[in-house]
C-alpha cells in the first residue's frame, strides 16, 4: 500500500453551516486519505455527515452557508480549502468527477445529454467539437450506454433511471479523472441495475486506474466494492480499516449495530433483526462525549463526559470507542446476535 | 492508547482528559432512552407553526395592520361624519384639505373623506366576495373532479380549458353590458369566469394528495369518502387556498377599480376607489391632489394585501417548517 | 413537435369557435336596441332591421354571421353607419398594437433583467430594493401609474409630452405606464424561480463539471428559470392589451379601447361583436404563440407524457 500514490488526504477537516438556529457541525475533525487505484468506501445512517464530507472535497457545499472551521485537504499536494474559484474549476470535473445520488434530478431537462457529457471540456480550447464528441461517444459506449449515437442526441426525460446513472457516471469519467467520488450512485436504482453499475465502477478502476470514494448506507455495496471503509457517525469517523478488518473484526458498537440490522441471504425465516433504536444526534449541540453513547447498549460512564480516542488495531484498523481501554469490560462485537422471534420480551 | 488531549478545533469545549481514568467509569450503563430520542426543537402544530412565522413576518403583519385599520376606518368613517357622501356644496368646490374636511372637496364640493371610505366599502367588499365566491365555487368543482375523476372530471376539464383560453376580463365586460351596472351584478359578472383559476388549482392539489400513500391507507382502512376529505385533503389545501385568496383579493379590488373606470362598473352616484380615481384624474392638470388621495389608498391596500399573501405563503411553505 | 403543434392549434380554433357563440348570444340577451334614436325615421329603423336580418331566427342569423366572419366580413357598424367593423379596427388597431408591443417588451426585458439581478444577488440591497420595486410594482393599477407618469414628467418637470401619438418621444409615457405593472411581476415570477433553480441537483451537477459561474447562471439556471414566465405570457399579454383600454383613453392615443368601450355603451352589436372576437382571437393567437414556444424552450413538453 504504502508505494502507491497518495492521491487524497484530509487532515482533521471541521465543516459547517450557519443556520437560522446557529451553527450546525456536520463534519466534526475527519481525517483520512486516498491512494491511487484504491475504493475507499463510507457508510453510515442519514445526516451523519457522508454527503458534506464527500461534497466539501469538491467545495461543492454552497459557501456561504457552508464553511470550514479548520483543517486541510491536500488533493495532489494542493490544499483543496485554499483554492481560488478559478484553481477549483480547473480540478472540478477534470481531475475530480462526481456522480450524484438522484439521478433523475441530477441532469439539466432542458438540454441534450452529449452536450452535457462534453460540457466537462468547455475550457479546453484544445479539442476541436468533433473531438469532444467522439470523447462522448466513447465514454457512453464504455459505461453500456447502447446506441450511444441515437442517445447522444436526446433529452433526459427520454432515458430510464438506469440510462440516466450511466449518463451521469460518464460525464464523470469522460475526462478521465483520477478520482471520483460516488453519492450513494445507486440508493434510487433497482437491484439488478445497481449491480450493473458497481460492475462497471469495478470494471473502470481496473481500466483506468481511478481512484474512488463511495458513498453510501447500503453494507452490501461496501462489502462488495470497497477496499478499505471508514464508518461515520455524527460527523465523526467511529471505525476505519479494510473492508474485512470492519465486517470481520469489528471493533464499535455502532459498526456492530449497522450490521445487524441488514437482512441478508443468510437470515433466517424467523430470525428478527435488531435495528439500532433511537435517531443520530442533533448536531445544533452535539454531546460531549462519544455521539453514540446514547444509543449503545455498552455505553459507560465514561462515553457521556470523554471523547474516546483513536485506538489503532493494525495497521488500517483503527476505532474511537472507550470499549478498548484497558479499563473497559471485555466485549466481543464480532459475534452477530441472532434472536428468534418471540424471544424479545 | 495512540493519542492524548486531542484538539477539536470547532468551538466544542472539549473535557481535558485526565492521565489516569477511575475504574468506576467503566462500568456499562447501556442505553440512555431520554436521550436517544433528543430534539431539541419543541412540537408544533401545522396552524401553530404557521401563525407563528406569520408574526415573525414584519412586513406581512404590518399590511394585516393597515387592511385592519382601512376596514375600521370603512365601516365608521361615514357614519361619524357629518357629511354625507352625495352631498354637494357649490362653495366648497375644490377645497384643498382643512380640518373641517380632512381631504378636501370634490369639483361638485363632495367631502372626499366620506367618499373615500364608502369607496372602500364598496371595493373592499367587492374585492373580497368576489375572491371568496371564486374560491368555494372553484373548489368544490376542482375539489370533486380531482377526489372522484371519471367522465365528469373528463367533461368539466375540458370546459375549462376552453374557457381558460378566453380572457376573463372581455367576458366579464360582456356580462356587465348584459346584467347592468352595480355591486352585486359586478360580483356576479366577475364570478362567471373568475372561478377557472381556483378549479384548476385545487383539481390538480386534490389529485395529488389522492395519490398519497396516508390517503391510500385511509381509503384501505375502510375510512368513508366524506371523513378522508374532511380529515385529510381539506386540512392540507387549506393552507394554499388561504392564499391563494389572498392573492385573488387585489386581483378582484384591481378588476373593480379598472371596470369603473372605463365605466362599465359602479355607476355614479355611487362611488368606489375606481370612480374616484376617475374623477380625480379628470382634474389632474389643475387640481392634481384630486387624485393622490385616492391613488394612495388604492395602493397601499394592493400593497398589504400582496405582502400578506407573500406572508402567509411562507407561513404555509412546509419546506419552510421549524425555521424561524 | 408536429403533433403538438396540431393539438395545440385545434384546441385554439375550439376556443374561438366556443368564444364566438358565447359572445354572439351574450350579446342579444344585452338589453335595449341599437336603433333608439328618436330622430331615426321608423321606416329607416325597418329597414335597417331587415338590412341587419334581425327580423330572422337567431339561429339563423348566428349561422349568417359565422359564414360572414369566414369570409372576413364583420358587418358594418350601427353607429358610424358608414364604417364597416374591418375599417375600424384597421385604422385603430395599429396603435393599440404599437403601444402594446413597446409595453410588452419593456415589461419582458426590465422584468427579466430585475429578476436574474436580483436573484443573483439575494439578500443584498440590490435584492431588497428590486423586491420592492416590484411589489411596489403590482400594486399600482395601471390608470394611476399613467397619471402619475403624466403629472411628474409631462405636466411637472415638462420633459416629456402629456398626450397625442406623434413620435417616438410620444411613446414613452404611455408604454412606461402601461408596462409598470407587467414588469413587476415578470421580475417577481422570474426571481422565485431563479431561486428555486438554483437548489436543483443539476446545478450542484453543473459546478461538479468545473463550470464558470457566468455558464452556470446563463446555461443552466436561466434557461431552466425562465419557463414560469412563459406560462403566465397569455395572461401577462391580456393584461397588457386590456391596459391599452385605459391608457389609450389618458393619453388621447387613436387606439382600439376607446371604440370597444363605446361600443358596450351604445349597444352597437356588429362593432362589440366583431371588436370581442378580434381581441379574442388576438389573445388565443398569442396564446397558441406562447404553447409553442414553451415547446421549443422544455422538450419535456414537446413529447407529451
Amino acid at each position: 500500500m504504502a508505494e502507491r500514490e497518495k492521491i487524497l488526504e484530509l487532515k482533521n477537516v471541521v465543516y459547517s453551516f450557519h443556520t437560522y438556529g446557529g451553527i450546525v457541525k456536520a463534519v466534526r475533525d475527519v481525517s483520512f486519505d486516498l491512494y491511487q487505484g484504491e475504493i475507499l468506501g463510507i457508510v453510515g445512517e442519514s445526516g451523519c455527515g457522508k454527503s458534506v464530507t464527500a461534497q466539501c472535497i469538491m467545495r461543492l457545499n454552497p459557501e456561504p452557508p457552508g464553511f470550514f472551521s479548520s483543517g486541510e485537504i491536500f488533493f495532489k499536494g494542493q490544499d483543496i480549502c485554499k483554492m481560488t474559484h478559478e484553481q477549483l474549476m480547473q480540478i472540478r470535473g477534470t481531475e475530480i468527477g462526481f456522480i450524484f445520488q438522484d439521478p433523475m434530478t441530477s441532469l439539466n431537462p432542458t438540454m441534450r445529454v452529449g452536450d452535457q457529457i462534453e460540457e466537462v471540456f468547455i475550457h479546453d480550447k484544445s479539442m476541436t467539437k468533433a473531438m469532444k464528441k467522439e470523447r462522448a461517444l466513447d465514454i457512453m459506449a464504455k459505461v453500456g450506454i447502447s446506441d450511444a449515437e441515437k442517445r447522444y442526441h436526446q433529452y433526459p426525460h427520454e432515458l430510464s433511471g438506469g440510462m440516466k446513472q450511466r449518463v451521469m457516471i460518464a460525464m464523470a469519467l469522460v475526462s478521465k479523472p483520477s478520482m471520483i467520488i460516488c453519492d450513494e450512485p445507486t440508493t434510487s436504482l433497482d437491484v439488478t441495475i445497481e449491480a450493473q453499475i458497481l460492475e462497471l465502477l469495478l470494471q473502470l478502476r481496473k481500466e483506468m486506474g481511478t481512484s474512488i470514494i463511495m458513498i453510501t448506507h447500503d453494507l452490501g455495496v461496501i462489502a462488495k466494492l470497497c477496499d478499505r471503509v471508514l464508518v461515520m457517525y455524527g460527523g465523526k469517523i467511529v471505525e476505519r480499516g479494510m473492508a474485512e478488518e470492519v465486517f470481520y473484526e469489528t471493533a464499535h458498537p455502532y459498526t456492530q449495530g449497522l450490521m445487524n440490522s441488514i437482512a441478508g441471504l443468510e437470515t433466517e425465516k424467523d430470525e428478527v433483526l435488531t435495528p439500532i433504536e433511537g435517531t443520530p444526534p442533533d448536531l445544533f449541540s452535539p454531546p460531549v462525549g462519544c455521539p453514540f453513547a446514547a444509543r449503545c447498549e455498552y455505553a459507560m460512564e465514561v462515553c457521556h463526559k470523554y471523547p474516546p480516542q483513536e485506538t489503532d488495531l493494525s495497521e488500517q484498523h483503527m476505532t474511537f470507542c472507550w470499549l478498548q481501554h484497558e479499563n473497559a469490560p471485555k466485549v466481543d462485537l464480532t459475534k452477530k446476535k441472532t434472536k428468534k422471534k418471540g424471544e424479545q420480551a | 492508547m495512540a493519542k492524548k488531549n486531542v484538539r477539536i478545533p470547532s468551538g466544542e469545549v472539549i473535557p481535558e482528559i485526565p492521565e489516569t481514568l477511575d475504574p468506576s467509569l467503566f462500568k456499562v450503563i447501556g442505553k440512555n432512552t431520554e436521550r436517544m430520542e433528543s430534539i431539541s426543537r419543541p412540537s408544533l402544530t401545522f396552524w401553530q407553526d404557521a401563525w407563528r412565522r406569520f408574526r415573525k413576518n414584519r412586513p406581512a403583519f404590518l399590511g394585516f395592520c393597515i387592511i385592519g385599520l382601512y376596514v375600521i376606518l370603512a365601516i365608521f368613517a361615514p357614519i361619524m361624519s357629518k357629511y354625507a357622501f352625495d352631498a354637494m356644496d357649490v362653495s366648497l368646490k375644490y377645497a384643498t384639505p382643512s380640518l373641517e374636511h380632512f381631504l378636501g372637496c370634490d369639483g361638485s364640493g363632495r367631502d372626499i373623506w366620506v367618499r373615500m371610505w364608502m369607496g372602500a366599502r364598496v371595493s373592499l367588499t367587492i374585492g373580497f366576495f368576489a375572491a371568496f365566491i371564486n374560491m368555494c365555487v372553484g373548489s368544490v368543482i376542482g375539489g370533486l373532479c380531482g377526489y372522484y375523476g371519471g367522465w365528469l372530471d373528463m367533461i368539466i376539464m375540458r370546459i375549462v380549458d376552453v374557457v381558460y383560453g378566453i380572457p376573463s376580463l372581455i367576458i366579464t365586460i360582456l356580462v356587465m353590458v348584459v346584467v347592468g351596472r352595480g355591486i352585486h351584478t359586478l360580483i356576479i359578472a366577475m364570478c362567471v369566469v373568475g372561478w377557472i383559476g381556483s378549479c384548476r388549482f385545487v383539481r390538480g392539489e386534490v389529485y395529488r394528495l389522492k395519490n398519497q400513500d396516508y390517503v391510500s391507507a385511509a381509503k384501505v382502512l375502510g375510512v368513508p369518502d366524506f371523513t378522508i376529505i374532511l380529515r385529510h385533503i381539506i386540512p392540507n389545501v387549506m393552507g394554499m387556498l388561504i392564499t391563494n385568496l389572498c392573492m385573488a383579493i387585489p386581483g378582484a379590488i384591481f378588476q373593480e377599480a379598472f371596470l369603473s373606470y372605463i365605466g362599465l362598473g359602479i355607476a355614479p352616484p355611487n362611488c368606489s376607489w375606481g370612480i374616484l380615481a376617475k374623477e380625480g384624474i379628470k382634474y389632474l392638470k389643475v387640481y392634481p391632489n384630486q387624485v393622490m388621495f385616492t391613488a394612495f389608498f388604492i395602493c397601499t391596500t394592493m400593497l398589504s394585501l400582496t405582502m400578506i399573501g407573500d406572508g402567509l405563503r411562507d407561513a404555509f411553505d412546509p419546506r419552510l417548517r421549524g425555521t424561524e | 413537435m408536429s403533433k403538438y403543434i396540431v393539438k395545440r392549434v385545434i384546441a385554439a380554433v375550439l376556443t374561438l369557435l366556443v368564444l364566438i357563440t358565447v359572445v354572439f348570444f351574450l350579446v342579444r340577451l344585452m338589453p335595449g336596441e341599437p336603433f333608439t334614436s328618436e330622430k331615426l325615421n321608423p321606416i329607416v329603423k325597418e329597414n335597417m332591421i331587415k338590412y341587419y336580418g334581425f327580423d330572422k331566427p337567431l339561429i339563423v342569423q348566428y349561422f349568417q354571421y359565422l359564414g360572414n366572419l369566414l369570409k372576413g366580413n364583420m358587418g358594418y357598424s350601427m353607429k358610424y353607419t358608414n364604417k364597416t367593423v374591418n375599417y375600424i379596427i384597421g385604422s385603430t388597431f395599429p396603435y393599440s398594437a404599437d403601444l402594446g408591443l413597446r409595453a410588452l417588451a419593456i415589461a419582458l426585458v426590465f422584468g427579466l433583467l430585475l429578476g436574474v439581478v436580483a436573484a443573483l444577488n439575494r439578500g443584498t440591497r440590490l435584492d431588497v430594493f428590486c423586491v420592492i420595486l416590484a411589489i411596489i410594482g403590482t400594486s399600482i393599477p395601471d390608470f394611476i401609474m399613467g397619471a402619475v407618469l403624466q403629472y411628474v414628467f409631462g405636466l411637472k418637470l415638462k420633459v416629456l409630452p402629456v398626450a397625442k401619438w406623434a413620435g417616438f418621444k410620444y411613446t414613452i409615457l404611455p408604454s412606461c405606464a402601461l408596462a409598470f405593472y407587467t414588469m413587476a411581476s415578470v421580475s417577481r415570477t422570474m426571481r422565485a424561480s431563479m431561486l428555486e433553480v438554483v437548489q436543483q441537483d443539476y446545478i450542484k451537477t453543473a459546478r461538479a463539471k468545473g463550470l464558470s459561474n457566468f455558464r452556470i447562471t446563463w446555461k443552466h439556471q436561466i434557461r431552466n428559470a425562465i419557463m414560469p414566465v412563459i406560462t403566465i405570457m397569455g395572461p401577462t399579454v391580456a393584461a397588457v392589451l386590456t391596459g391599452t383600454f385605459v391608457i389609450e383613453a389618458m393619453y388621447a392615443i387613436p387606439g382600439m379601447g376607446k371604440y370597444y368601450v363605446d361600443s358596450t355603451n351604445d349597444n352597437d352589436y356588429s362593432m362589440i361583436l366583431g371588436m370581442t372576437v378580434f381581441y379574442g382571437a388576438f389573445l388565443i393567437f398569442c396564446n397558441l404563440v406562447v404553447d409553442i414556444l414553451y415547446g421549443v424552450v422544455d422538450p419535456r413538453v414537446r413529447i407529451g407524457k
